[in-house]
């Protein structure tokens, strides 16, 4: 006869199962891996945009190619901008696992500027090409490329909202449990923007530029 | 329940870093040198001629492999010790995927490419 309840011994006391001993994983655990689990599908849906932008990016139609319109110093500024918000996320959530919400508050507030400042930037770059005729509708490179860095400046965007509400929810709430779950599902999110940021500047602008 | 006491069981979520919080201030100021060192090479080596012209792509897919795994290990602390399976295994899995959707289109693509007719060998058929 087979059982699906624990294993007994002889006498017919139960035993801890071999994996999963110690019961179930503390909430703060099942949340980031839960959230863990969103970031690797989100990053499977921009792999389907690398890969078409990948196929189109030669198709120019006779229109301007990325060497015509890339500027490698306002990409230059917009990486340094994502990567250190990164650098100072990381220092926040530190400063908050150590209860200091002055320094806490600081980190964000700077975190805020720099990602404020690299979607000014990006912001930027689209309205100079549109108004150099080089909009999406163009050529399909063009309308690869709109679809792929825009997809990522609506995830910066949506985070730069995602973090003036936890930094209101911290005013409001005070460090709580839930709250350092969901300011730790956020720096996870931050973090994970910049590594696709990576594969966009080496995909897109470093190669596109040649 | 106060989660913020050292739970006892062996999991450990994406994002956590067991060490003490001084040592994660240097974890991620180390991450940030290192990063901006990486960053600093692709500009370079797609600016100057430093490397040879038609190894430049694989140049920068590796200087970015390597960036990403600077902020896998110091920005979201995945590391490779025995409590990290469970996220190393969906991490793993993930990239299997976006390999798979990556070089797949990219392969199945350059294949129509290749044997599609031209436009004119099309127009003179259909007459």
């Amino acid at each position: 006869m087979t059982s699906l309840a624990a294993p007994a011994d002889a006498a017919g006391v139960p035993q801890p199962m071999e994996a999963g001993g110690g019961g179930p994983a503390p909430v703060r655990i099942v949340v980031s891996y839960g959230f863990w689990i969103f970031l690797l599908s989100d990053i499977i849906m921009f792999s389907a945009l690398f890969a078409t932008y990948a196929v189109l990016s030669g198709r120019i139609n006779g229109g301007p190619s990325g060497h015509d319109l890339f500027d490698l110093r306002s990409v230059a500024i917009e990486t340094m901008c994502l990567l250190l918000s990164s650098y100072t996320c990381g220092l926040g959530a530190v400063f908050m696992e150590r209860r200091r919400l002055r320094g806490f508050y600081w980190f964000f507030a700077l975190t805020f500027l720099l990602g404020g400042i690299f979607l000014g930037l990006e912001l930027r770059e689209f309205a100079s090409m549109v108004a150099r005729g080089a909009g999406p509708s163009r050529s399909a490179f063009l309308s690869a490329f709109f679809s792929l860095v825009g997809l990522h400046g609506a995830h910066v965007t949506v985070g730069l909202v995602w973090l003036a509400f936890m930094v209101a929810q911290v005013a409001a709430r005070g460090p709580r449990d839930f709250v350092l779950r969901r300011l730790r599902c956020f720096s996870l999110f931050w973090h994970a923007l910049d590594i696709i940021w990576v594969a966009l500047m080496s995909l897109v602008y470093l190669m596109g530029a040649r | 329940m106060n989660e913020s006491a050292r739970h006892t069981s062996n999991d450990q979520a994406p994002g956590d870093d067991e060490r003490d919080a001084s040592g994660s201030i240097g974890a991620y100021t180390a991450g940030l040198a290192f990063a901006l060192l990486l960053t600093g090479a692709s500009f370079m080596v797609a600016q100057t001629h430093l490397l040879w012209a038609p190894g430049l792509p694989v140049g920068l897919a590796v200087l970015a492999v390597a960036q990403m795994g600077v902020h896998l290990v110091f920005f979201l602390h995945i590391g490779s010790d025995p409590d990290n399976t469970n996220t190393v295994l969906a991490l793993a899995f993930g990239v299997l995927i976006v390999t798979l959707v990556v070089s797949g289109s990219l392969w199945i693509m350059a294949n129509l490419n290749e044997n599609m007719l031209p436009p004119a060998a099309i127009m003179e058929m259909q007459r």
